[in-house]
């Protein structure tokens, strides 16, 4: 019988998957895209307690809805904030990005 | 195994796969894809949690809009060919690092979930969720929701504003 | 008629749709734009006699409704109308006054680049002022009260090419924002004493409070948004020098929009301001103060607009005073007069500066009365309205205020009331007799203004001759029937009284005639022999200078004690921070290789590490 476990189990392994792609992608593009993937699984996660501790209140269901607005900024920021550092570097590659270095 | 269980290990296969998918390939576009699949299968699970509307909002928000979005994005900034768009980093170090910590990351959190006793109390789903979702959005938490409001205002300004370049007159 | 009453949001609705409209599409095409502005106000002034036939034929009561906007635990605000006696009247007033206006800006703004954005903020401007006098609650009251301030901003830096109208904009929205403070102070007590921000639930739940320090503070916060707005001293600075707003917005903001507001509030919040003796003392003084003071300046001022505006703060004052007595019809009525008789003034200023190109100084004007009769005559019924000559509209008015001051029993501020009474006669009838009847002749190149400045200006002179008989004895004192509170007396009126300040006001009006146009008294000789006085109250009494000195002095003064001790002490504090943490990045910044994705690697090892050692923690308190 599938249950609350299987799901926390589920977007863990989900989370980690982003976190790969964050950690290990040379395109910015692909990096928001693997942020996404981790924000799914977040949500995932307060899907699962609003329906399996907490059904009474919707309040897990509420969250995932501020963490869908939450996300959509974020992708129009990012995306428009790696359009805008492309046109200064003519690239994607967050390996050429060093700014900030030392 | 009953056909609820078979419905989630389809789904789980359906967003895991596509999910590594979208980490391993190459080509930019392909994971894109991928990902919109991804975004369908978390849906799917969201609808078998009788999250409905939450699944709608899934579908609609990042199945069309941020998946849009990107792909946008992906068309205005190619400028290699396809096939080498979505490479890993050469250095190997951090390859070997993203690997080390998101295999002790889902160890000790999966150990942690397994082990842990769970307060389960499962009401039967009876209350109209769009109901009770209005009621706290407009009630308890007005503010989170009109906060959430200007941050959505200030974000579109600011993506516009960043994209179209300050100083373009 | 409940029909009319609960669909009342439109009169303000109509005017924001115009701004809308306005500043939306219609920009482009100016007699557009000022057709729709006049239509809305237009219909809103329709709508508004509607809801005032509807109030009166029902007699004194109150129409409420209201609808929930916010609901939190501890915190519900809502949106809500009021409509009663007190409402309609300042409906009727408004909408009279800002439609006229409206017209009248037509000709005198004819030509101006601006014109489109002149009508839009002008509805906005109207549109916040009926706002305000429909709102419910105190929240509502605090949005359209700021939103009148900031259409105030837009039109008194409406010629924003020239400095002065900057400074005067900027200056009339920090001196509001200093009375605001007070005001959001005193709304945000009342939510935390009592819970609600409604008028009708307030002046239950303070009707049966005790504590009366705590509403003195309140009473005493609140009035400091009047203060502001109505700009009683020490904040009345903002109102003179908004003069450098387009004359018919003075108009506006001097009748019926802005300086109202305060009034308006102090009327409609009275049941808390009636609960403390104190804070009604306090009310009184400063309004009398206000009258006295502003009255003096006016007696010297040169410019026409300024003797004006110091009119409005002098007459503002009678109403404040009115109200702190305790004569709360009696305050409304003569912001209902003076809106009729001040707007008439300010608009017939404005068809004589337009007629003389921009002059403003009435030694340079004369002879007028030739040249532009109906402006001429119109302005002389509009003094002497103001002069309170029986029967014109201001006589009822300020006979009520004044025996209202007599009968409460303060005898002082009631001597103040008359001696200014005889000012205003006096400084009215010099302004008069100098720039209208005076032997200079620079007005012979003057021309009447055209129909759709005239117009407006005679609707007002009728309204200023015969608005006063619904508050007089010859109509029953209609107008005291309807605006009345709990626990209102109506004094009856003294001859003695009525006879006193008709013979001042005559007296004042004589002595300007014989000093300025019959010149029995050497006028330049005068202002030599009282120079002190004359400089004192020329330069209205330094008072903005003493703010100057003021910000000079005290603030610059804690600003170079602050640097001293931002120097000496926080620096060296600062400086060995940051010594350290120079030290430390030096060494550190080798972690930084500005690898967005290096940084990533750090936060989530940070994590992982976290969540081990929580487990860690776990396990071993199992074990």
């Amino acid at each position: 019988m599938i249950g609350f476990t299987h799901y926390l189990i589920l977007s863990t392994v989900l989370f980690g998957i982003g976190m790969y792609g964050v950690i290990s992608k040379r395109n910015a593009v692909a990096v928001l895209m693997s942020v996404e993937i981790m924000l799914n699984a977040v949500n995932i996660n307060f899907i699962a307690i609003s329906k399996f501790i907490r059904s009474e209140t919707g309040i897990g269901q509420l969250f995932a809805i501020f963490v869908i607005v939450v996300a959509a900024a974020e992708v129009a920021v990012g995306l428009a904030l790696i359009i805008a550092i492309y046109r200064q570097k003519k690239s994607v590659n967050l390996n050429d990005f060093n700014l900030l270095k030392w | 195994m009953n056909l609820n269980d078979a419905v989630f290990i389809l789904l789980v296969l359906i967003t895991i796969g596509s999910a590594l998918g979208v980490v391993a390939s190459k080509n930019i576009i392909h994971s894109a894809l991928l990902l919109v699949l991804t975004f369908l299968g978390v849906a799917g699970l969201y609808f078998q949690m009788n999250a409905g509307f939450i699944g709608l909002v899934q579908i609609l928000v990042y199945g069309g809009a941020i998946s849009v979005l990107i792909i946008f994005a992906i068309m205005l900034v190619m400028d290699v060919e396809p096939e080498k768009t979505n490479l890993s980093t050469p250095s190997l170090g951090r390859r070997m690092w993203g690997v080390y910590l998101v295999v002790l990351l889902i160890i000790a959190l999966g150990a942690s979930i397994w082990y842990t006793r769970w307060p389960l109390a499962m009401s039967a789903a009876g209350a109209d969720e769009m109901t009770v979702l209005a009621n706290l959005m407009l009630g308890k938490y007005v503010v989170a929701f009109e906060v959430a409001a200007i941050l959505l205002l200030v974000a579109v300004v600011g993506a516009i504003i960043l994209a179209k370049g300050a100083d373009d007159k | 008629m409940q029909n009319i009453l609960a669909s009342s949001w439109v009169i303000p609705f109509l005017p924001f749709m115009a701004f809308a409209l306005i500043g939306l599409f219609l920009y482009r095409w100016p007699k557009l734009s000022a057709a729709v502005s006049i239509l809305a106000i237009g219909s809103s002034l329709v709508y508004s006699v509607l809801v005032a036939m509807a109030v009166f034929s029902k007699g004194p009561g109150v129409f409420e409704i209201a609808a929930r906007w916010l609901n939190m635990p501890g915190l519900q605000v809502d949106m809500g109308l009021l409509i009663d006696p007190l409402t309609a009247v300042m409906l009727l007033v408004v909408t009279i006054v800002a439609l006229l206006v409206q017209v009248y800006s037509i000709g005198y703004m004819h030509d101006d680049p601006g014109f489109a954005s002149y009508f839009a903020y002008q509805s906005i401007f109207a549109g916040s002022m009926l706002g305000l006098v429909i709102s419910n609650n105190f929240g509502q009251i605090f949005v359209f009260w700021e939103l009148v301030g900031l259409s105030s901003y837009l039109l008194i830096g409406f010629w924003f090419g020239r400095h002065s109208a900057r400074e005067a904009a900027k200056k009339a929205f920090i001196t509001n924002r200093v009375g605001d403070f007070g005001f959001l102070l005193g709304i945000l007590f009342l939510q935390i004493i009592f819970g609600t921000l409604n008028f009708s639930d307030l002046s239950g739940a303070i009707a049966s409070y005790t504590n009366t320090a705590v509403l003195i503070t309140v009473s005493l916060l609140l009035l400091l948004g009047p203060v502001g707005k109505s700009a009683q001293f020490p904040l009345h600075v903002w109102l003179p020098d908004a003069m450098e707003g387009p004359t018919p917005v003075s108009a506006l903001i001097h009748a019926a929009t802005m300086v109202a507001a305060g009034v308006y509030l102090i009327a409609r919040a009275f049941f808390i301001f009636n609960t403390s003796p104190e804070t009604m003392m306090v009310i009184a003084v400063l309004g009398g103060f206000t009258a006295l003071f502003a009255a003096s300046i006016a007696l010297v001022q040169n410019d026409i607009k300024r003797i004006l505006a110091y009119s409005t703060l002098s007459q503002l004052g009678y109403m404040i005073m009115a109200l702190g007595v305790g004569a709360m019809t009696a305050g409304m009525f003569h912001l209902m007069t003076h809106a009729f008789f001040k707007s008439l003034l300010f608009l017939g200023a404005g068809s004589v500066i337009h007629a003389l190109a921009n002059e403003q100084d009435i030694w340079k004007m004369g002879g007028l009365h030739k040249k532009m009769p109906i402006t001429t005559w119109t302005f002389v019924i509009g003094a002497l309205a103001l002069s309170g000559i029986p029967p014109l509209s201001g006589f009822w008015s300020k006979d009520e205020i004044l025996l209202g001051t007599f009968a409460s029993g303060h005898m002082g501020l009631y001597i103040l009331g008359s001696l200014v009474a005889f000012m205003t006669a006096f400084y009215m009838f010099r302004l008069i007799f100098v720039a209208f009847f005076g032997e200079n002749q620079a007005g012979e190149h003057a021309h009447e203004s055209p129909a759709v400045m005239t117009v407006p200006l005679i609707i007002l002179a009728v309204l200023a001759v015969f608005a006063g008989f619904v508050g007089s004895p010859l109509m029953n004192y209609a107008f005291a029937h309807y605006i009345t509170y709990p626990g209102a007396v109506h004094h009856t009126p003294s001859m003695t009284i009525m006879l006193i300040s008709s013979a001042l006001a005559v007296s004042g009006i004589f002595l300007a005639w014989a000093v300025y146009q019959k010149q029995w008294l050497d006028y330049e000789e005068l202002k030599i022999k009282m120079g002190g006085i004359y400089l004192l109250l020329y330069n209205k009494y330094y008072i903005d200078e003493f703010y100057a000195w003021l910000i000079k002095h005290f603030i610059d003064g804690t600003a170079r004690l602050m640097e001293w001790f931002d120097l000496k002490v926080v620096n060296g504090a600062v400086n060995g921070l940051a010594w350290l943490t120079g030290y430390l990045g030096l060494n550190l910044r080798y972690t930084e290789d500005g690898q967005v994705q290096t940084y990533a690697i750090y936060i989530y090892a940070g994590m992982v590490v976290l969540i081990i050692s929580a487990l860690c923690a776990v396990f071993t308190a199992i074990a």
